[in-house]
């Protein structure tokens, strides 16, 4: 620590820690553009040059470190004099178009020209103009406005891991651009649009719809992947105009990813759902009211549970549903007397589930996955599956190492130190081989630690035949050598045929490795969704059932009487469409519950009722840390659509079910609190040796990341990307973190 | 964008070329291999006369380095040229003493004699005239480099004699 004083205030700061740093920390303002505290340090755009004692030139406060008895002055004459000749430079070629500018109002050159900039343009030289560029359809550009502070730049060398844009050209001929006609593809891209100090990258789908000041802010929670990324949605006369990071150092950083920002586009899609229909004498569809329509759906559930059996009727819930909605649909489910309700779409292997513990969990805390020495990534392709969990990994890789099994090559924004591409034949045995060498290569005295935990006996069995090849031992030795590690499961894993195999030899392999494991589920809230009991094997909090439910797999084989859907469309997500399209258009009851209804729903469904999305209703998410986030509507649903919680509950009075008299969903919210609290941490997975490796496995076809809920495939905005349409340009050089993180060219 | 197999380095360079592309990697750590960016686009510009995005896109990849990074250092330098030129390119340096000792008039001279001011290439396809700064030779101003080489003291005589020679 050293102590140094600044604008007059004694301030005790950490050796090495830049003049900007100590200021922002202490509540001292000095202006700046180029800086930015989750990039690298450029120090171009000199506009938060500081008078310092002793030195006669003005310092740049962003790349001057501080050092012990420094006196700083950001408001001496001298500091004041050099920001605002920085000013006047910055403001010769830069367009004086704020009233048709989307950035005016929150931007900040404008705000900083307010307080150092002249009245007068001493320039009377002509101004520059720029050609624009074509970045794609999410972000929108006028580089005549562009200040080359180069955030924009680093955001794509250092955080994102794909570099699309540089500074081509010099002097007054730079230029920030692509250089070849291309658009920008990464899945994060959007973050530019909010780093940009000025109004050279804004919001496309946006543009021109707002001024910044009429809008409100509002906060949500993104439903698109277990990270749970933290909103501002700013709406203007009850509709949402754009989506912005909130700060979360724990779950999202400053980040969005690009699903999580543009995805509100659906909220007013032609083919939202605004009144309740059924579906008359066969094929007439018929707008009704809602009383109508939920008394239909009561006494068809009823008829159906009494006649045929209450096994006949299932639920199906998409993990992007809240905690609530999820809890209520089981209760209903429950009520009726059937435990078949699901929302693993995207699971094929269930033969292990009542070994699981009480939640899917990553094993470690989200803001750790940065710190990890080591992590073995299986079957993941983090920066489709989890773009801002990739953003972390990739910090990792400064001093970590990132090893990867998988069934097809992965485009990561990492670098990948050991890559393991099997086939799904020999999946299981690569992983058994990794788990041998760590086995075979410890003491005996940490076996016997493992006893408790492990059925060894078993597992000598099982390996015994192995073949342990160096790129195993290459990934083993990583995971030994480092002191924290991480594995960690992706959706290829969890979709394998064997996926339970693959869970067991992955915490066999964390186990004998010190490391810790865990996966990210499918869906938003797939935590949540256990937590609830939107599982056919257990209730709420890990309840145990009489009698297990069928899963999904089963409930779309085995044709079922009535199904009903929660914000899902299964024809589209499960991963046995054909089988699901095909029990869905022969049973004899559908009811939807559904923000948009298109032909095919129109096709399998009976009676379908529109429900708020995650914008619309209040609820909450829980995150694969374990994280309860709730949210309250930020927009009102459109027509006569209403919260999914609140057509729960009146179905459940309806059905005349006991308890289910809801006030709010925080009502709802405390009653599944209530029991998680009272069943505490009762479930503990015990680990279960498979007896073989089976060789015939099946890995389905990964979804498209923007196909993964209904929203996303009505963003318009979003399926115009080039990651939509399978075509971005996926060959990446190997990029090598040290150079590429630490600054430099 | 569908994936075409893009021309490597090994296919545009001669194998000289290649050899001397090798000596320079090794110059540099591995892991900052990219450093040897200017010198081997400077074997490509002598080998195929200027850089097209085809042989920048292949340096990037010979360095593996992204493409960007090599648009923006060949963008950045004025001595690495993104347009065909002609046989000869003549740097005529403009700066304070060449410009004292009478560079404009040479200058003219282009324009008047072979139709090209800076920047110009001639219609055969023989000259392109780029005007530069300082080359470090005012004590022979004024001065013009082509293939490598300064002419220094020159007058409007010497150089419609060396071009004269170079047609």
């Amino acid at each position: 620590m050293v102590s140094i004083e600044i604008d007059g205030k004694k301030i005790e700061a950490e050796q090495g820690a830049m003049i900007i740093e100590v200021a922002d920390a202490n509540g001292i303002t000095i202006p700046r553009f180029c800086y930015h505290k989750k990039l690298s340090i450029a120090a171009n755009c000199r506009m938060c040059l500081v008078e310092v004692d002793g030195v006669k030139k003005p310092l740049p406060a962003c790349a001057t470190p501080i050092s012990d008895g420094m006196v700083v002055k950001t408001q001496s004459d001298f500091a004041q004099e050099s920001q605002k000749s920085v000013m006047e430079f910055l403001l010769i070629n830069h367009p004086l178009d704020c009233p048709i500018c989307d950035q005016g109002g929150e931007c900040e050159l404008q705000d900083v020209a307010l307080e150092y900039g002249n009245d007068v343009s001493r320039f009377s030289e002509k101004k520059r103009a720029v050609v624009d560029e074509d970045l794609g359809p999410l972000i929108e550009t006028e580089m005549t406005r562009c200040i080359h502070c180069t955030r924009c730049v680093r955001f794509g060398r250092e955080v994102a891991g794909i570099r699309e844009l540089g500074a081509v050209g010099r002097g007054e001929h730079m230029e920030i651009s692509t250089f070849i006609e291309q658009s920008v593809d990464s899945e994060v891209s959007g973050n530019i649009i909010d780093l940009c100090p000025v109004g050279a990258l804004t919001d496309k789908p946006s543009r021109y719809q707002a001024r910044s000041w009429e809008m409100t802010q509002r906060d949500s929670v993104s439903p698109h992947d277990c990270i749970g990324a933290n909103l501002h949605v700013h709406t203007l006369r009850n509709r949402v105009i754009r989506v912005v990071p909130k700060d979360n150092e724990a779950v999202n950083e400053v980040w969005l990813a690009d699903r999580d920002r543009y995805s509100h586009q659906a909220l007013d899609k032609s083919e939202r759902l605004l009144k309740p229909m059924m579906r008359q004498n066969g094929a007439d569809w018929k707008e009704v009211d809602w009383e109508t329509a939920l008394e239909r759906t009561a006494s068809k559930l009823n008829m159906i549970s009494q006649t045929d059996g209450a096994d006949q009727v299932a639920a199906i819930a998409h993990p992007s549903s809240t905690t609530e909605e999820m809890y209520l649909l089981q209760k209903v489910m429950r009520g009726l007397g059937s435990n078949n309700i699901d929302h693993r779409l995207r699971v094929t292997d269930f033969a292990w589930q009542k070994f699981e513990p009480l939640h899917p969990e990553l094993g470690v805390e989200l803001s750790d996955l940065e710190n990890l020495d080591a992590c073995l990534l299986i079957g993941a392709n983090l920066r489709k599956e989890q773009p801002l969990a990739s953003l972390r990994v990739r910090k990792a890789t400064r001093y970590g190492d990132i090893a990867s099994i998988g069934l097809y090559p992965v485009y990561h924004n990492f670098d990948v130190k050991h890559e393991i591409i099997t086939d799904a034949e020999t999946w299981l045995v690569q992983l058994a081989a990794i788990a041998k060498y760590l086995y075979e290569n410890q003491a005996a005295s940490d076996k016997e630690h493992w006893a408790d935990a492990m059925d060894l006996e078993g597992l000598e069995t099982l390996i015994a035949p192995i073949n342990v090849q160096e790129e195993h031992r290459e990934v083993a030795g990583m995971l030994l050598q480092a002191d924290k590690a991480s594995i960690i499961l992706g959706a290829s894993a969890l979709e394998f045929s064997y996926a339970g195999h693959i869970r067991l030899l992955a915490k066999a392999i964390a186990n004998l490795s010190g490391s810790s494991y865990g996966f990210f589920p499918h869906g938003g809230n797939s935590v949540g969704a256990y937590l609830a009991g939107a599982i056919p094997h257990r209730g709420p909090a890990g309840a145990d059932v009489e009698q297990n439910g069928q899963h999904i797999k089963d409930l779309f084989e085995q044709n079922k009487k009535s199904y009903v859907l929660l914000k899902t469309e299964p024809g589209k997500e499960s991963v046995i469409a054909e089988e699901a399209r095909r029990s869905l258009a022969q049973a004899d009851f559908v009811v939807a519950l559904t923000c948009h209804a298109d032909d095919e729903a129109f096709e399998y469904a009976d009676i379908v009722l529109p429900v708020a999305s995650f914008l619309e209703t209040s609820g909450s998410y829980v995150n694969v840390n374990g994280l309860w986030q709730d949210f309250a509507a930020v927009v009102s649903a459109p027509g006569e659509a209403k919260p999914a919680w609140k057509v729960l509950r009146v179905l459940g009075n309806l059905l005349n079910l006991k308890n289910f008299d809801y006030v709010s969903a925080e009502d709802v919210r405390k009653e599944v609190k209530g029991r998680l609290s009272a069943v505490g941490d009762r479930i503990k997975p015990k680990w279960q040796c498979p007896e073989t490796l089976p060789r015939d496995g099946f890995a389905p076809r990964p979804v498209n990341m923007y196909q993964i809920d209904g929203w996303l495939r009505r963003a318009p905005s979003l399926q115009q990307t080039a990651l939509a349409q399978g075509r971005e340009i996926l060959k990446r050089p190997r990029l090598s973190p040290f150079h590429n993180i630490v600054g430099g060219v | 964008m569908t994936e075409t197999a893009p021309k490597t380095l090994e296919k545009l360079l001669s194998s000289k070329g290649l050899e001397q592309a090798a000596v320079w990697v090794k110059k540099y750590p591995e892991e900052r291999k990219r450093a040897a960016i200017i010198p081997i686009m400077t074997i490509v510009q002598e080998e195929l006369g200027y850089l097209t995005q085809e042989s920048m896109d292949a340096v990037a990849d010979y360095l593996s380095c992204p493409k960007i990074a090599a648009y923006e250092v060949a963008s950045f330098y004025s001595m690495f040229r993104l347009k065909e030129a002609g046989k000869y390119v003549i740097s005529l340096c403009t700066n304070v003493s060449c410009m004292l000792a009478g560079s404009g008039d040479i200058k003219q001279w282009f324009q008047d004699e072979l139709g090209i001011a800076p920047g110009e290439t001639t219609s055969d396809g023989k000259f392109t005239l780029k005007e530069v700064e300082c080359m470090a030779a005012c004590g022979g101003a004024p001065m013009l480099e082509v293939d490598k080489q300064y002419h220094e003291n020159l007058t409007v005589d010497k150089v419609a004699h060396l071009i004269h020679e170079l047609k």
